[in-house]
C-alpha cells in the first residue's frame, strides 16, 4: 500500500486500504481493470493504450501493433507495453484494425504480437491492416526497428503463418529486426513472456531508461474493463486460477442433449465452482485438460512395442511412458511439426511429401482423419528410443469450451455445451480427446481441471438498451445461452433475436424449452431456426438471416450488434455472405462498400466472432 | 320455449339458453373461433415448437386432428431440455367404412411417408394415422383431399362418423342403407369453410358488411355446435356389429325381405363414464318408434338440435345425450322430438339379433361376388414377422376390383370380388396367402372376437396399457380356454386403457378399463350382442387376480352351459353377477 497512500491523501489512502481489505481475488481482480479503465479515459487515439509513465524520457517510443481474433494477442501486447512503460519507455498497444497505417513510416520501434486464424490467414479485424502491409501501398522502413512474436497452434498447417508473413514483410520494407521472432503455440504464455524479457534486455541497451516509475506498478495497464483483462501471471490481481494453475471443478450434471434419434451426441455439462473462484463473463470460455483415452495410449505402445513403463522426461518432469502417453501428450491430433520428426527418423518419404508445400489439402484431410498411432502403424519405425519419440510430439493441449451460463444468474456453476467428437474413418474409431473424456470418462461427481479463457472480441454491448442479434449453429448457440441469461438478470432492456441451426428440429434443437422460456418472458424477442435435414431442401442460419433481410436491416440501423458463434468453415463465411447481401440489398450498398459497412461494424465491435 | 319443455318443466340452467360466461370454457373457445379458424393458421407456422398454440387444439378436433405426444418419451425429454415429442392423430371420415382400393392406396402412402407407418382401423369403421409432425399436417389433409377424402367432424363436438353394417353379402338391403347412411352423415356435416381454408388453401369465406361479423355458417349447429361429441349408426338385423344401441342415435333397419321400409330409432346410447363419478354411467339406447327409410335425414337432424339446446354445455363430463334423456326424461325427449318433426314416430317394428361379430374369411353376395373378412389384431394394418398385412393390403389394392370394408370391430373386408379374371377370387386369394393375411385370420375365435382401444404410447387419456398388452392377455386366455375345452367358443373381450370405453367395453361379455399401468377394472355379463350392458365384477385388479378369477368361471361355464347358452348370459345365471338393467344402476353394482 505504500505507494498508493505515497499518490493519495490520508484519507483516500484509508477508504482504499478499508476496500481493499475486503476484495475477493476476482473482485480485485475486477477492480484493478475497472481503474485501469477509469485511467485509460484519458488515453490519447482511439484504442490505442497509452502507458504514459511520469519521468520517462520521450525517446526511443515502441508501438506495439496487435493482430488478435480471441484476444491472445492482445493480453500479450498489454503485457509488452505495461512492462516497457514500467521501464520508463514511451510505450502503446495498438489494435492493428484501429492503426492508421500511414502512421507506420513514423513508428521508430515495431513490436508486432500476430496471432493467426481461418487456414493462416490474419486475425479478421487486422485483415485490412494485413492488405495494406503485404500490398504495395506499403513504405519503405528504413530506420524502423521491429521483432515480431506469433501466436498459434502447431496441429494448423499454417502454423503463425500471420506472424511469419509480418516478419518476413517488415524485412522486405527496409526495416531493421532486433529480434529473432519467436513462433508460440497454444500455450503461449512462457515463450511469450520470455520473448518479452529478451526485448526489452534489447531495447535497453539501444537506450538505457531512467529509473522505472515505481506508480505504475500494481496496476494493469490499457485494459479497458473487466472482461478483457489479459490473462498473464506478471500483472498483479491476475487471476488464482490460470492454465498453469488449473481449478479442479467438481462435474454435477451431464445430460445428453440430442434425442434418441439423433445421429449427433451434444451434451449439456454443469460444473462446480465456488463462488468468485473463477471471474467469467458471457462470451468467455472454459480451457480443459483432457486425458487420453487409455486405449488410444496403449495404441500407441502397442505400435512401438514398448511395456509403457519406460521413463521419459516430458518438459522437465520424468514419467513412466504410459503416463506420460495418457497424461501428457497429444495422441488424437497430428501437428505438421510432428509428422515431420517422425518423417526424417522413419526416412518415409510418403510422409516427407505430403509435407511439401503443394500438398497442403492433402496434408489436412491426411491430419484429419489419422492420429499418431495410425502414422506408427502406416510407417513403423524399429526401435525409436522413447524419449526421442515423447519429443517429437507436442504436449497435451486444454480445449476450449464456450461458456454456456452466466455467472450473474449461476454465480456458482458453469455450464458448457459439447458436441462429441466420435466419427470413424476407414473404419478406424476417431474420437476426440476432450470431448469424449468429459462426455463418458468422468462422470458426475468427479473432477476437471479448468481454467477460464477470456474473450474480449465477443462480449454483449456496453449499453444494455442496444439490440443484440445472436447467430449460431450447433454448439454455437453455447454462449448465446450464457448472453440471455445474463441480459434477463441485469434486466436489460435491448431486444434480443436469436437465430439456430441444426439438423433436424425434433431430435437437435438444443435447449429448446429454454428458449422457449426465454420467449413467454420477453427476454428474447424473436427467434429464427434452421433445421437443415427436415425438408428436401438443405437450409442454414444464413438461409434465415437472407430471408429476414428486412428485419435484419432495421435492426442494425438501430444500433444492433451482431454475434456469430460455431463452425469456422461453413457457417461463419456463410453468414458473413448473407450479411454482405443484407446491407446491399437493403441498404442498396455496392458491394465494396457493403464490405466496408462490415469492416465498419466490426470496428465499432458491432459485429464480433466466436468461430471454431 | 317449445311445448314439450313446458308441459314436462324442464330445467334450463346448464343448456344453450343460458350466456355463455356461464358455461364450460369450451364453449367460449368454439364461440369466439369465428366458426372454427381460431389461429390454427398461425399455429401451423410457430417453427419454435411442433404443437399447436393456445386453444388450437381444442379446434383441430372438429378438422378430425388431434395433438398428441410419444408419451413413451416424456420423461427422457424433460430431461434433455426438450418439448414433449408432439404429433398429431388424424382420423378420417368414412361413412359406413366404405372405401375405394384407389384411396387405399393412398391412405397406405401417408401412412408410409407422412405417418408412422401404420395404418389404425377404428372401432367406427374409420382410418387413423398416427405420429404425423406440425409441419407434415398440411400435406397429409391435401393428400387425402387429393384422394376425396376428408376428416371434417371426425372428432370434436359434433356428429361424428356415422356407421354401418358391413354386410355386403346381404346386398340389396346394404345397397339402400349405404346412401342413407352416407346422406345423413353429408346433411349433419359442419359447413363451416374453415378446413378449405386452413388445409387446402381456400378462398377465405366473404365477410358481410358489418366489420369482420362473421357470417353465419352453422344453419344446424350455430356457433358453438354441440355440447359434446354425437354418434349415429345404422344396424341391418341379425348382426348388430355397429353396437347400435352405444349409438346417441342408433338406426335398426328393418327390411321387408330384400326391400328396406325404414327403421326403429334407439337414442341415448354411450359408454363413456369417469370412475368414481357415479353419476356418469354407461348406457344402451332406448327403441322409441320406426321411420321410413326416407325420413332418418330429418329424425336425425331433429334429435341433433334437441342434444344441441338442451345438452349440458356446463359439466362436459355428463353433456352426451344419454344424461339429456336421463336428466328431462324419455317422455319430455320423444314428445319434444315429435313436435320439431311436425309428426310422430310409428310404433317399432320387430327385429332380431344375432351376433355382432364379423363373419371372417370368405362369403359370396347375391351377385356372385365375394368378399374376404380378414382379421386386423386391434386394428394395426402393419408388417409383422408372421404377416405383412400392410404390403399384402397395398398389393392388393392395386389390383382389386371391388371395395374395401373397415368393420366397427376393427376389421377388414375386401368386399365385391369378382369371380373371375384379374383381381379376381384367385389373384386375391394368393396374395392374401402369400402375405400371411389368410394364416392370421385364421385365429381362435376369443381372439377374433376381441378388441382393444389405441391407448399407449398415443393416448393422452391412457391410463394402462390396452392394444400393446391386450395380445399377450389374449394368449393366456387362449390357454385357459384350451384347458378348459372351450377353444372353438366366442367369447367378446375387450379392453380399453381407461374409462372412456373407445372399445366399447361395457357391452363386452368381459370387459377391462384401465385404471393405472397394470391395473384394470374388470366387467362381466354383457350381451353377445350389445344387448345388455355388462356389470361391474372387480376394480383396480393386476392380470394375476382377472385370471384367477376368470379361471373357474370359463370351468364352471365349460361343464354347465346349457346348449348354446353364451358366456356373458351364463355369467348372470351362475350368479356371478347381477345383469345392469339401466345405465343409471350401472353403478349400484360396483363392488365395493
Ligand atoms: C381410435 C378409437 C379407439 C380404437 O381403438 O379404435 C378411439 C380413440 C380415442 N378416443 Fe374414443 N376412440 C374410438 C371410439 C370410441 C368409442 C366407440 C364408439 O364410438 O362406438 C367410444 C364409446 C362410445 C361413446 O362415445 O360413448 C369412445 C369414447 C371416447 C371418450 C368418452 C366419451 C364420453 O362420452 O365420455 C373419449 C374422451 C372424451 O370424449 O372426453 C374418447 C377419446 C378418444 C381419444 C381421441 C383420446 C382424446 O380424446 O385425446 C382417443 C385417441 C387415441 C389414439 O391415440 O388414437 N373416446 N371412443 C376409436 C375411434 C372411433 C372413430 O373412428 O371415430
Ligand atoms: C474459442 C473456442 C470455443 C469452442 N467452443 C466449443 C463449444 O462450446 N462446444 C464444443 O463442442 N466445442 C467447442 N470448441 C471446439 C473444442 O475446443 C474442441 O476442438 C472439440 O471439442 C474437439 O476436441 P476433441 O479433443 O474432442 O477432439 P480432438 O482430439 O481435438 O480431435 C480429434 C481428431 O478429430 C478431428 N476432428 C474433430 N472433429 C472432427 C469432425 N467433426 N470430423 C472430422 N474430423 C474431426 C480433429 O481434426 C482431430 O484429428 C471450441 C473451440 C474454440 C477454439
Ligand atoms: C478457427 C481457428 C482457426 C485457427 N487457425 C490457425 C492457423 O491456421 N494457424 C495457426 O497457427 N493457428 C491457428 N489458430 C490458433 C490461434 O492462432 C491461437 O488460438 C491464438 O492463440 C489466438 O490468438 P488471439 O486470441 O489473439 O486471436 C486458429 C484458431 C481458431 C479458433
Ligand atoms: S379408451 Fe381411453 S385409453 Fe383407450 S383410446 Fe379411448 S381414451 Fe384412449
Amino acid at each position: 500500500m505504500a505507494q498508493v497512500a505515497g499518490l493519495l491523501d490520508e484519507a483516500q489512502a484509508q477508504q482504499v486500504e478499508a476496500l481493499l481489505g475486503t476484495l475477493s481475488p476476482a473482485q480485485a481482480l475486477w477492480l484493478s481493470g475497472y481503474l485501469a479503465a477509469v485511467g485509460q479515459g484519458m488515453a490519447v487515439a482511439p484504442g490505442a493504450t497509452a502507458m504514459a509513465s511520469p519521468g520517462a524520457t520521450a525517446k526511443p517510443s515502441l508501438t506495439v501493433l496487435y493482430a488478435t481474433e480471441t484476444g491472445n494477442a492482445e493480453g500479450v501486447a498489454l503485457q509488452l507495453a505495461a512492462a516497457a512503460s514500467s521501464k520508463g519507455m514511451e510505450a502503446k498497444a495498438v489494435d492493428m484494425a484501429d492503426y492508421r497505417p500511414k502512421n507506420l513510416r513514423k513508428e521508430s520501434i515495431l513490436a508486432v504480437v500476430a496471432a493467426t486464424h481461418g487456414e493462416g490467414d490474419p486475425p479478421d479485424p487486422a485483415a485490412g491492416f494485413f492488405e495494406y502491409l503485404l500490398g504495395r501501398k506499403a513504405p519503405k522502413l528504413v530506420g524502423t526497428k521491429f521483432a515480431v512474436v506469433s501466436l498459434g497452434d502447431s496441429s494448423y498447417v499454417e502454423f503463425c503463418k500471420a506472424g511469419r508473413d509480418v516478419d518476413a514483410r517488415l524485412e522486405e520494407l527496409g526495416a531493421e529486426r532486433i529480434l529473432d521472432r519467436v513462433d508460440c503455440d497454444v500455450d503461449y504464455d512462457e515463450p511469450a513472456e520470455a520473448w518479452i524479457e529478451e526485448l526489452l534486455a534489447a531495447l535497453e541497451e539501444l537506450a538505457p531508461a531512467p529509473e522505472a516509475s515505481a506508480q505504475s506498478d500494481g496496476v494493469v495497464p490499457g485494459a479497458v474493463g473487466p472482461a478483457t483483462l489479459p490473462a498473464l501471471g506478471a500483472a498483479a490481481g491476475a487471476p488464482e486460477y490460470s492454465r498453469k494453475n488449473p481449478y479442479r471443478a467438481e462435474i454435477l450434471d451431464a445430460v445428453v442433449l440430442s434425442g434418441r434419434d439423433s445421429d449427433k451426441e451434444t451434451i449439456h455439462l454443469e460444473l462446480s465452482v465456488e463462488e468468485d473462484a473463477l471471474a467469467f463473463e458471457p462470451g468467455d470460455s472454459l480451457g480443459v485438460m483432457p486425458e487420453n483415452e487409455d486405449a488410444v495410449a496403449e495404441a500407441v505402445l502397442a505400435a512401438l512395442n514398448l511395456s509403457g513403463s519406460e521413463p521419459v522426461t516430458v518438459h522437465g518432469d520424468e514419467h513412466p511412458l504410459a503416463d506420460a502417453l495418457k497424461h501428457e501428450l497429444e495422441l488424437t491430433r497430428l501437428t505438421p511439426a510432428f509428422l515431420a520428426k517422425y518423417a526424417e527418423a522413419a526416412a518415409a518419404e510418403e510422409l516427407r511429401a505430403l509435407l511439401s508445400a503443394e500438398r497442403r489439402d492433402d496434408l489436412n484431410e491426411f491430419m484429419a482423419c489419422n492420429q499418431v498411432s495410425d502414422v506408427l502403424r502406416g510407417y513403423p519405425l524399429e526401435g525409436l528410443e522413447p524419449q526421442a519419440f515423447v519429443d517429437m510430439l507436442r504436449k497435451l493441449q486444454p480445449r476450449l469450451y464456450s461458456i454456456a451460463s452466466s455467472q450473474k444468474w449461476m454465480p456458482d456453476q458453469i455450464d458448457l455445451t459439447i458436441a462429441v467428437t466420435r466419427f470413424t474413418r476407414d473404419r478406424k474409431p476417431r474420437n476426440g480427446v476432450a470431448s469424449t473424456y468429459l462426455a463418458e470418462r468422468k462422470e458426475p461427481g468427479e473432477v476437471v481441471e479448468v481454467y477460464i479463457d477470456r474473450n474480449k472480441a465477443f462480449k454483449l454491448p456496453e449499453d444494455p438498451a442496444a439490440p443484440v442479434i445472436m447467430i449460431g449453429a450447433g454448439t454455437g448457440v453455447a454462449p448465446f445461452r450464457a448472453f440471455l441469461q445474463e441480459r434477463a438478470e441485469t434486466g436489460a432492456t435491448g431486444r434480443n433475436w436469436l437465430f439456430f441451426g441444426e439438423r433436424r428440429f425434433r431430435e437437435d434443437f438444443l435447449y429448446q424449452t429454454e428458449w422457449q422460456r426465454f420467449l413467454r418472458d420477453g427476454v428474447l424477442t424473436r427467434m429464427d431456426v434452421a433445421f437443415s435435414r427436415d425438408q428436401s431442401r438443405k437450409v442454414y442460419v444464413q438461409d434465415r438471416a437472407r430471408e429476414r433481410r428486412k428485419e435484419l436491416w432495421e435492426w442494425l440501423e438501430e444500433g444492433a450488434c451482431i454475434y456469430v458463434c460455431g463452425d469456422a468453415d461453413g457457417m461463419a463465411p456463410g453468414v458473413e455472405a448473407a450479411l454482405h447481401d443484407v446491407v446491399v440489398q437493403e441498404g442498396d450498398y455496392s458491394s465494396e462498400d457493403a464490405g466496408e459497412y462490415l469492416r465498419q461494424l466490426r470496428h465499432d465491435r458491432r459485429y464480433q466472432k466466436d468461430v471454431y | 320455449m317449445s311445448e314439450s319443455s313446458r308441459k314436462h318443466e324442464i330445467d334450463r340452467s346448464q343448456d344453450l339458453s343460458q350466456p355463455v360466461e356461464k358455461l364450460h370454457p369450451n364453449e367460449k373457445i368454439k364461440a369466439e373461433s369465428d366458426y372454427l379458424r381460431g389461429t390454427i393458421t398461425k399455429s401451423l407456422d410457430d417453427p419454435i415448437t411442433g404443437a399447436l398454440v393456445g386453444n388450437d387444439h381444442e379446434l383441430t378436433k372438429f378438422h378430425g386432428i388431434y395433438q398428441q405426444d410419444d408419451r413413451d418419451l416424456r420423461d427422457e425429454r424433460r430431461r434433455k431440455k426438450l418439448e414433449p415429442a408432439y404429433e398429431f392423430m388424424i382420423r378420417v371420415r368414412l361413412a359406413g367404412g366404405v372405401c375405394q382400393p384407389t384411396q387405399w392406396s393412398k391412405l397406405d402412402e401417408i401412412a408410409r411417408t407422412l405417418a408412422n407407418g401404420t395404418l389404425r382401423l377404428t372401432t367406427r369403421q374409420t382410418f387413423q394415422f398416427h405420429g404425423i409432425l406440425k409441419r407434415d399436417l398440411k400435406p397429409t389433409m391435401q393428400g387425402l383431399h387429393e384422394s376425396l377424402l376428408d376428416t371434417i367432424a371426425a372428432c370434436g363436438d359434433d356428429n361424428r362418423g356415422v356407421m354401418a353394417t358391413s354386410l355386403p353379402e346381404l346386398d340389396a338391403v346394404h345397397e339402400q342403407l349405404f346412401p342413407i347412411a352416407k346422406a345423413v352423415s353429408d346433411h349433419l356435416l359442419p359447413r363451416s369453410r374453415a378446413y378449405h381454408e386452413i388445409w387446402l388453401d381456400g378462398e377465405p369465406i366473404h365477410r358481410s358488411a358489418k366489420q369482420g361479423e362473421p357470417v353465419d355458417e352453422e344453419p344446424i349447429y350455430g356457433r358453438t355446435y354441440l355440447p359434446r361429441k354425437f354418434k349415429i349408426g345404422f344396424a341391418v338385423p341379425p348382426v348388430n356389429d355397429v353396437d347400435v344401441f352405444t349409438q346417441d342415435i342408433g338406426f335398426i333397419a328393418i327390411a321387408d325381405g330384400d326391400e328396406l321400409v325404414g327403421f326403429n330409432v334407439a337414442v341415448g346410447g354411450g359408454m363413456g363414464r369417469t370412475d368414481n363419478e357415479d353419476e356418469t354411467y354407461p348406457r344402451l339406447g332406448d327403441v322409441i318408434g320406426f321411420c321410413a327409410a326416407d325420413q332418418a335425414v330429418e329424425v336425425a337432424e331433429k334429435i341433433v338440435t334437441i342434444q344441441r339446446d338442451f345438452g349440458n354445455r356446463v359439466d362436459r363430463k355428463v353433456a352426451r345425450m344419454k344424461y339429456t334423456i336421463d336428466r328431462h326424461g324419455l317422455p319430455w325427449f320423444v314428445d319434444e322430438l315429435h313436435e320439431r318433426l311436425g309428426w310422430e314416430l310409428g310404433p317399432a317394428r320387430p327385429y332380431h339379433f344375432e351376433t355382432s361379430q364379423d363373419r371372417f374369411g370368405w362369403s359370396r353376395n347375391q351377385d356372385g361376388s365375394w368378399n374376404y373378412a380378414l382379421f386386423v389384431e386391434n386394428g394395426r394394418v402393419k408388417d409383422t414377422d408372421q404377416a405383412t398385412l400392410m404390403t399384402g393390403l397395398k398389393e392388393i389394392a392395386e389390383i382389386h376390383h371391388g371395395d374395401f370394408r373397415v368393420t366397427a370391430n376393427q376389421n377388414l373386408i375386401v368386399a365385391r370380388i369378382p369371380e373371375e379374371g384379374p383381381g379376381g377370387k384367385t389373384d386375391i386369394e394368393a396374395l392374401l396367402r402369400s402375405h400371411g393375411i389368410a394364416a392370421a385370420t385364421d385365429r381362435s375365435n376369443v381372439r377374433r372376437h376381441s378388441m382393444a382401444c389405441v391407448a399407449f404410447p398415443t393416448c393422452p387419456l391412457a391410463m394402462a396399457e390396452s392394444e400393446r398388452y391386450f395380445p399377450h392377455f389374449m394368449t393366456k386366455v387362449e390357454e385357459l380356454l384350451e384347458e378348459t375345452g372351450l377353444q372353438d367358443t366366442p367369447i367378446v373381450m375387450r379392453m380399453t386403457g381407461c374409462n372412456n370405453g373407445c372399445a366399447r367395453p361395457y357391452v363386452a361379455e368381459v370387459g377391462f378399463s384401465g385404471r393405472a399401468p397394470g391395473k384394470y377394472n374388470m366387467y362381466v355379463g354383457g350381451g353377445f350382442h350389445g344387448e345388455r350392458l355388462a356389470t361391474p365384477y372387480l376394480e383396480n385388479v393386476g392380470e394375476d387376480t382377472i385370471l384367477e378369477h376368470l379361471r373357474p368361471m370359463l370351468e364352471k361355464y365349460a361343464a354347465e352351459r346349457d346348449e348354446g347358452e353364451r358366456f356373458g348370459d351364463f355369467a348372470i345365471r351362475a350368479g356371478y353377477v347381477a345383469p345392469v338393467l339401466e345405465g343409471k344402476q350401472f353403478n349400484d353394482h360396483r363392488p365395493r
